[in-house]
């Protein structure tokens, strides 16, 4: 099943929940704004939710993006749930590690990693 | 003639936050363009301009609508400089608690002013905190 909205694409199978970015860049706060409360409904959705968020197409991204994800990181596990980041390009997953957010959150190389990592 | 031998220089005041930061990133990615900085330091730069811009209207002017913020900004081949200055009260940055502190990690927010100092090889807030000088500076050699 899929639904989209205008930032962002939700994809269920196999019991999890992809997350895609259609948006190259995660940095207007209106646009982060919206994609945090796209991501809580998805989210909400679910009683003990897993999650994968896909970095592949983001190319630039602000600290505002990563206050919403650590939302959502809360979010989930508040469900009982588990988050997964994946497919993080090199540039933006620096700043992941210049922020030391790599600790907070679980980072796989690729989607197929992440929902294999799932427990 | 846009190349590395001419000096970019620019002066805004910005009355929106959306319409200045989308004015000063296109503006400063051309002309970084053109002067042959690379991918990693127009990345660099257009994360830092993000975060000062945000800075400057959320914490700075408290989204009030009669402040606006000032830029400036003067780019040559060696080195990109800019300024940005609200018309808040200003702030000490020694006084932002560390984000990667263990007891910070997981608060949302606090993470521009490090993203910034970063990213950028200068970053100076002159006194009283309500101008922030920063630079990025091609590696010699």
């Amino acid at each position: 099943m899929a639904a989209s909205s205008s930032h962002i694409s939700v994809r269920k199978s196999d019991g999890v929940i992809r997350i895609d970015f259609v948006d190259r860049n995660i940095l207007d706060e209106l646009n982060i704004h919206q994609i945090g409360e796209e991501m809580l409904k998805a989210v909400e959705s679910e009683f003990r939710p897993k999650v994968v968020i896909v970095f592949k197409n983001v190319e630039h991204l602000s600290s505002a993006a990563f206050g919403t994800l650590m939302k959502v990181n809360e979010r989930v596990k508040s469900r009982d749930g588990q988050l997964r980041l994946c497919e993080i390009p090199p540039r933006i997953l620096e700043a992941f590690m210049i922020t030391k957010l790599n600790r907070i959150f679980s980072i796989h190389d690729s989607y197929e990693l992440a929902s294999k990592s799932f427990t | 003639m846009s190349d590395s031998s001419t000096v970019f220089r620019r002066e805004h005041t910005l009355r929106d936050l959306r319409e200045g930061l989308a004015l000063v990133q296109d503006e400063a990615a051309q002309a970084l363009e053109a002067r042959g900085y690379d991918d990693g330091a127009r990345f660099a730069i257009r994360l830092a301009l993000e975060e000062a811009i945000v800075n400057a209207f959320r914490h700075g002017n408290k989204l009030d609508p009669a402040k606006v913020v000032f830029f400036r900004t003067q780019i040559d081949g060696q080195e990109a400089v800019f300024e940005v200055e609200d018309q808040g009260p200003g702030f000490d940055p020694e006084t932002i608690p560390d984000p990667t502190h263990d007891d910070n990690l997981e608060i949302p927010s606090g993470r521009g002013v490090m993203l910034i100092k970063a990213y950028m090889t200068e970053v100076e807030y002159r006194p009283p905190g309500n101008v922030l000088r920063m630079v990025w500076r091609k590696p010699k050699g």
